[in-house]
């Protein structure tokens, strides 16, 4: 059976690993090589590593150490930031990255997810989505890396959901905005929402504070992987204690 | 030497730098002597059927994969490429295990691609699986599958049964990536190094 998987997330600014509440006042947690090892030795399932900075900066992510983490660990990983033409993602690719994951790129201009799929295959690509609820309504956010860039976009999650997976992206992480940051649990309703409307992977990111949320995310719902990051740096939550809780809950990981 | 084929995919150096930390040295290459006269080959792949069939067309390395006489091990589209037709285009591989790969059909608690880590189950004792536990986990992605077969050493499930592991004399496979599965693939990884060439 396929392991419900557990993927650490490293937000990266200026090569080291930080990490806000709600996107905002980043506190540095430390070296990116250091970290990522700690993480492939303790049998966390995958590595996703997000320039913060990058799309609203206009810039591309400093590649040096995707070589230097592909070199070292032997698990997979994923690469987002400021990802816009195909030449950046073959580089990160060609690195040694697994994925690449592409968020306001993909709002500028949607055709870049096909393109981006025909010439890497749609299992390399995919879709971050920030999504706040507003009342009734779940809307898709744009260069949330910067609070002062920070805008909505004119989409609809599940819609915009929907349309990545048309144009090609193999899997989603659907950031919670609500929910990042504040450690109260997965925002399980609109992950289930999301999840039924595509066939594609859905990774849950934002909320996880306690080993119970992982797993109610889980029992809830059937979205395929967990995404944490502060509690994972802080040690709150070590990923073997986690991986081992969730089996005696029988939930499948791999232990 | 191990000469590791460049049909052209991305991510290639994910294989060179395992084999780096396993201590061996490759080559990454399309030359079809170095190929030819190689210890051991490696046809790694990810993307899709039609256009990795279509490079090794163009390199001429349809019929020098054919004959290779060494230990030989595709990976992940690699390991597809060693069946004979892609439901991909309907496209003709290499057909070297003459069964036909199949496309995933996505269902309620079965996304499509198969993302993520699964088990292997031992269909025949192997060299490869020297020292890799029943019930390993290894890391797959991939929406097209290669059914079990007489030459399926292991199996893996999700919704269906599907070849994780084909072997036959020096033509070997894997559809996971054994140099993304931890220790259990560098494991699979060494037991193919330590093959006799």
């Amino acid at each position: 059976m396929l392991t419900k998987r557990i993927i650490a997330c490293l937000d990266v600014k200026d090569g080291r690993v930080v990490k806000g509440v709600q996107f905002r006042n980043h506190v540095d947690m430390g070296d990116i090589l250091e970290l990522s090892q700690r993480y492939a030795d303790e049998g966390v399932d995958e590595l996703v590593f997000y320039d913060i900075t990058a799309s609203s900066d206009g810039r591309v992510v400093d590649k040096s150490w995707v070589n230097q983490i592909a070199r070292r660990i032997n698990i997979p990983f994923c690469v987002a930031g400021g990802i816009r033409t195909i030449a950046d993602a073959k580089a990160i690719l060609n690195d040694g990255a697994d994925k690449i994951s592409v968020n306001s790129p993909a709002l500028e201009r949607p055709e870049f997810i096909s393109e981006l799929a025909a010439t890497f295959g749609t299992q390399c690509v995919v879709a971050g989505i920030d999504s706040r609820r507003e009342g009734d309504k779940l809307q898709v956010y744009q260069y949330t890396g910067d609070e002062t860039k920070t805008i909505k976009s004119k989409r609809d999650t599940v819609s915009w959901a929907r349309e990545v997976t048309r144009l090609g992206a193999g899997e989603i992480v659907l950031n919670c905005m609500n929910n990042d940051g504040v450690r109260q649990g997965y925002d399980i309703d609109q992950l289930a929402a999301v999840r039924a409307a595509v066939t594609v992977p859905v990774i849950a990111s934002g909320g996880a504070g306690d080993y119970v949320h992982f797993a109610d995310l889980f029992r809830q719902s059937d979205i395929d992987g967990a995404l944490a990051a502060s509690v994972f740096h802080s040690g709150k939550i070590p990923i073997p204690t986690l991986k081992a809780y969730l089996k005696s809950e029988s939930i499948e990981v791999r232990v | 030497m191990i000469a590791i084929i460049d049909s052209g995919g991305a991510n290639i150096a994910s294989v060179q730098f395992a084999l780096e930390r396993l201590g061996a040295e490759s080559v990454l290459t399309k030359d079809v002597k170095i190929i030819q006269s190689a210890d051991k080959v490696l046809l790694p792949g990810v993307g899709a059927a039609p256009i990795a069939m279509q490079n090794l067309a163009e390199y001429e390395l349809i019929d020098c994969i054919r004959s290779l006489t060494q230990p030989v091990m595709g990976i992940c589209l690699g390991m597809q490429l060693l069946f004979a037709v892609s439901p991909e285009g309907n496209t003709p591989l290499l057909g070297i295990f003459d069964a036909d790969c199949e496309t995933f059909t996505p269902a309620q608690g079965r996304s499509v691609p198969h993302m993520g880590w699964n088990r292997l189950s031992k269909q025949q004792d192997h060299p490869l699986l020297a020292g890799v536990d029943e019930g390993a986990h290894v890391y797959f992605v991939h929406s097209y599958f290669a059914p079990v077969t007489a030459q399926t050493i292991a199996a893996t499930n999700y919704g269906d049964d599907f070849t994780a592991i084909v072997a036959e004399n020096n033509f070997m496979g894997c559809q996971f990536h054994p140099e993304k599965s931890g220790l259990v693939g560098a494991q699979i990884l060494r037991n193919f190094l330590e093959m006799p060439s």
